[in-house]
C-alpha cells in the first residue's frame, strides 16, 4: 500500500513540480510584486500600497480600463451564451445534416483567438468593409465602427459571440441527454413547446448555463487579441480592456510592480464574481438526484 | 375533409387522426423555420471566411469594391508578395517555428497529463483530494495573475527569447483542462483489463503504457488536437517571449505584416490571413469528432 501511495507521487510528479513552479510560487509573488516598485534593473522596492491607492484615486486609465472591462464581460457573456443556447435549442431536433450544421458552427471556434480572425476583423468592420455594404442594400449609411467609443466595444464582443461554437456544442450534448420521457410527460400535461422549455429544459440545463458562464466570464476578463489587434485599445480607450493595461505596463514599460496590482485587481473581481456564481447556483442550479452520466 | 372523416369512422380516431395531422404539419413548419434559421444564421456566420479565402485572391482595387467573394481577375500576388514578407525571411520560416513550437509541446503536453491522470484516476494517495481540487483551481486561476512572475522566473533562467517559456510549462501538465478531461475519461473506464494485466505480473507503467494508453486513444487525440489548435493560435505568449524575428511564429509575422506592409496593400495580408488559418481548419475537418467530443466532454459534470 505504501508503495502504491509513491507510485501515485511519482505519476504525478510533473504536475506537482508544474504547480509550484509557475503557477504557486509566481502567484504568491505576483501578489508580493503588487506591493513593490520594480523595473527589472534593480530589486524590487517596497512601496506598501502605494500601488493600489495610485490605481484606486489617481489614475484615470485605470478607472477607465476597468469599467470598459466590466461593460465587456457583461454584455459578451450573456449575448453569446443566450446566442449558443438558442443554436443549441434549434439544432436538438431530428434534422438531416444535424452534424453539418453542428460543424460550420463550430469552425469560427476552431480559429478562435487567431490573430488571422482578428486580422479580418478589421477588413469587416472598416468603413468601405463588408458590412458597411451588407448595411448599405438595407438603405442605411455606413456606420464608423472603429471611430466611435460604443461601436468599437461592440466590435470585439461580436467578434467573441462569432465564436459561440464550443459553448454550443455542450449546450447540445446536454440538451440531446434530456430524458424524452420528460417531454412526452410534459405534452401530455398540455405544456405547449416553449412553455416545455421554460420549465422543463431550462431547469435541467443549469448545470451546463453554470460551467459555461463561469467559464466564459473567466476568459471574457482576460480577452486581449481582439483590443490589441483589431482597435488598440482606442479610440479614446474605449476598448482599452484591463489584460491590454496590464500587458502595456507590464512589458512595454517595465512597470512591473504596478502591472502586478492591476493583475491582482483584475484577479480579484474574477474571483469575487466566480464565487458569487458558485454561491448563488446552490439557489439556482438543478442537480438530478439520480446519477446519470 | 374532416366530415367526411366523421361519417366513416369513430369519433376517436377521428380525434387521433387529426391530431396527427396536426402534429405532422406542426413538425413541417417547425422543420422549415429550424432549416431557415439554420441556412441564415449558418451563411451569415460563414460569410466572412468565405469573403476572407475570395479576396485574397482579389487585386488590391477590388477588395474593398463590392461584398462578392468572386475576384473578377483572379490573382496569386496577394500569395506570392506576402509570402515574401518585409523580412529577410519568408513565410515558411514562420510556420516552421510555429511547428518547432507546436511539436514538443503536444508531445509534452500528452505524456505529462497521461501520467498525472492515471496517478488522479488510479492511485490512492494522501491529498489527493486537494490536489484534485488544486486542478480546478488551476483550470479556473486567470494566467494573466502569474505572467510577470514567470516572465521574470524565465528571464533568471536565461529562457527569454526562446521556446523553452512556451514548452516546459506544458510538458509538466501545466494545462489543467487537458488532466482534468483525461482524468474524467479515465475515470469513466472500467479496470478489469488493468487488474488482469497485473495480474500477470505487468507493472504499473507497462499497465499504463499497454493497456491504458491505448482506452485513453479518443481522448489523448483530443488533447493533441486541442493543444495544437492553442498553440497554434496562441498570440501573447510568443508576443512576450520571443523577440527575434528569426524565431517568430505565424501569429507574431502577422501582426508584423500589419505593421509593416503598406496600408493599401491589403491581399497580401488576407492571403496570408489564409495560409495562417489553414493548417487549423484542416486538421479540424480531417478530425472534427475528437473536437466536438472533447468539448462535450469538458462540460460534463464528474
Amino acid at each position: 500500500m505504501r508503495s502504491q501511495r509513491l507510485l501515485g507521487y511519482a505519476y504525478l510528479a510533473p504536475y506537482l513540480i508544474g504547480l509550484v513552479i509557475f503557477t504557486a510560487i509566481p502567484f504568491l509573488s505576483s501578489l508580493y510584486l503588487s506591493f513593490t516598485s520594480y523595473d527589472l534593473m534593480s530589486s524590487p522596492q517596497w512601496t506598501g500600497l502605494s500601488n493600489y491607492q495610485r490605481l484606486f484615486t489617481r489614475d484615470r486609465t485605470f478607472e477607465k480600463s476597468l469599467s470598459v472591462t466590466l461593460l465587456y464581460v457583461f454584455s459578451t457573456v450573456p449575448l453569446k451564451l443566450a446566442f449558443a443556447l438558442f443554436i443549441a435549442a434549434i439544432l436538438n431536433y431530428k434534422l438531416k445534416f444535424i452534424n453539418v450544421f453542428r460543424t460550420a458552427f463550430y469552425v469560427p471556434s476552431i480559429l478562435g483567438g487567431s490573430i488571422a480572425i482578428a486580422v479580418l476583423w478589421r477588413y469587416l468592420f472598416s468603413t468601405e468593409g463588408l458590412v458597411n455594404m451588407a448595411i448599405a442594400t438595407l438603405g442605411f449609411g455606413p456606420v464608423d465602427w472603429f471611430g466611435d467609443p460604443t461601436n468599437a466595444l461592440f466590435t470585439i464582443t461580436l467578434l467573441r459571440c462569432w465564436q459561440f461554437g464550443s459553448a454550443m456544442v455542450i449546450f447540445l450534448a446536454a440538451l440531446q441527454s434530456i430524458d424524452k420521457s420528460l417531454y412526452e410527460a410534459a405534452s401530455i400535461d398540455g405544456a405547449g413547446k416553449v412553455t416545455t422549455f421554460i420549465f422543463v429544459t431550462l431547469p435541467l440545463l443549469t448545470p451546463v448555463i453554470f460551467f459555461n458562464l463561469v467559464m466564459q466570464m473567466v476568459q471574457a476578463f482576460q480577452e486581449f487579441n481582439g483590443p490589441y489587434i483589431i482597435t488598440q485599445g482606442g479610440p479614446l480607450k474605449s476598448t482599452y480592456l484591463l489584460p491590454l493595461y496590464i500587458y502595456e505596463e507590464a512589458f512595454k514599460k517595465f512597470n512591473m510592480g504596478y502591472a502586478s496590482a492591476i493583475a491582482w485587481v483584475l484577479f480579484a473581481i474574477i474571483m469575487v464574481l466566480t464565487l458569487v456564481a458558485f454561491w448563488s447556483s446552490k439557489k439556482w442550479v438543478y442537480y438530478a438526484g439520480d446519477k446519470r452520466s | 375533409m374532416t366530415d367526411i372523416h366523421l361519417s366513416n369512422t369513430t369519433s376517436i380516431r377521428t380525434q387521433d387522426e387529426a391530431a396527427a395531422a396536426k402534429r405532422a404539419r406542426m413538425d413541417l413548419i417547425s422543420s422549415v423555420v429550424r432549416y431557415a434559421l439554420l441556412f441564415g444564421v449558418g451563411f451569415l456566420m460563414l460569410y466572412p471566411l468565405i469573403w476572407l479565402v475570395g479576396a485574397s485572391f482579389k487585386t488590391n482595387s477590388e477588395i474593398f469594391s463590392g461584398a462578392g467573394f468572386l475576384p473578377n481577375s483572379p490573382t496569386v500576388e496577394g500569395y506570392v508578395r506576402g509570402w515574401q514578407t518585409s523580412t529577410p525571411y519568408t513565410f515558411g520560416r514562420f510556420f516552421w517555428n510555429s511547428f518547432l513550437i507546436i511539436l514538443p509541446k503536444v508531445i509534452g503536453t500528452a505524456i505529462s497529463c497521461t501520467m498525472v491522470a492515471y496517478a488522479f484516476a488510479r492511485f490512492d494517495f494522501p491529498f489527493k483530494k486537494i490536489l484534485f481540487g488544486s486542478v480546478i483551481a488551476v483550470l479556473l486561476l486567470p494566467n494573466v495573475v502569474t505572467r510577470i512572475p514567470q516572465y521574470i522566473l524565465f528571464r533568471d533562467l536565461g529562457w527569454l527569447d526562446s521556446f523553452l517559456p512556451l514548452w516546459v510549462p506544458s510538458a509538466l501538465a501545466g494545462d489543467a483542462f487537458f488532466v482534468f478531461m483525461l482524468v474524467q475519461f479515465l475515470r469513466s473506464l472500467p479496470t478489469d483489463m488493468e487488474e488482469a494485466a497485473r495480474v500477470d505480473g505487468a507493472n504499473s507503467l507497462q499497465t499504463l503504457v499497454f493497456i491504458v494508453v491505448p482506452m485513453l486513444g479518443p481522448a489523448l487525440v483530443s488533447v493533441c488536437l486541442f493543444q495544437f489548435m492553442w498553440t497554434m493560435n496562441d498570440f501573447l505568449g510568443p508576443l512576450i517571449y520571443i523577440s527575434s524575428v528569426d524565431k517568430y511564429p505565424v501569429s507574431l509575422a502577422l501582426k508584423l505584416s500589419i505593421d509593416t506592409t503598406e496600408a493599401f496593400e491589403w491581399n497580401r495580408i488576407l492571403a496570408m490571413s489564409v495560409l495562417t488559418i489553414t493548417p487549423a481548419l484542416v486538421v479540424f475537418f480531417a478530425a472534427q469528432r475528437y473536437f466536438i467530443e472533447g468539448i462535450s466532454a469538458g462540460g460534463r459534470k464528474g
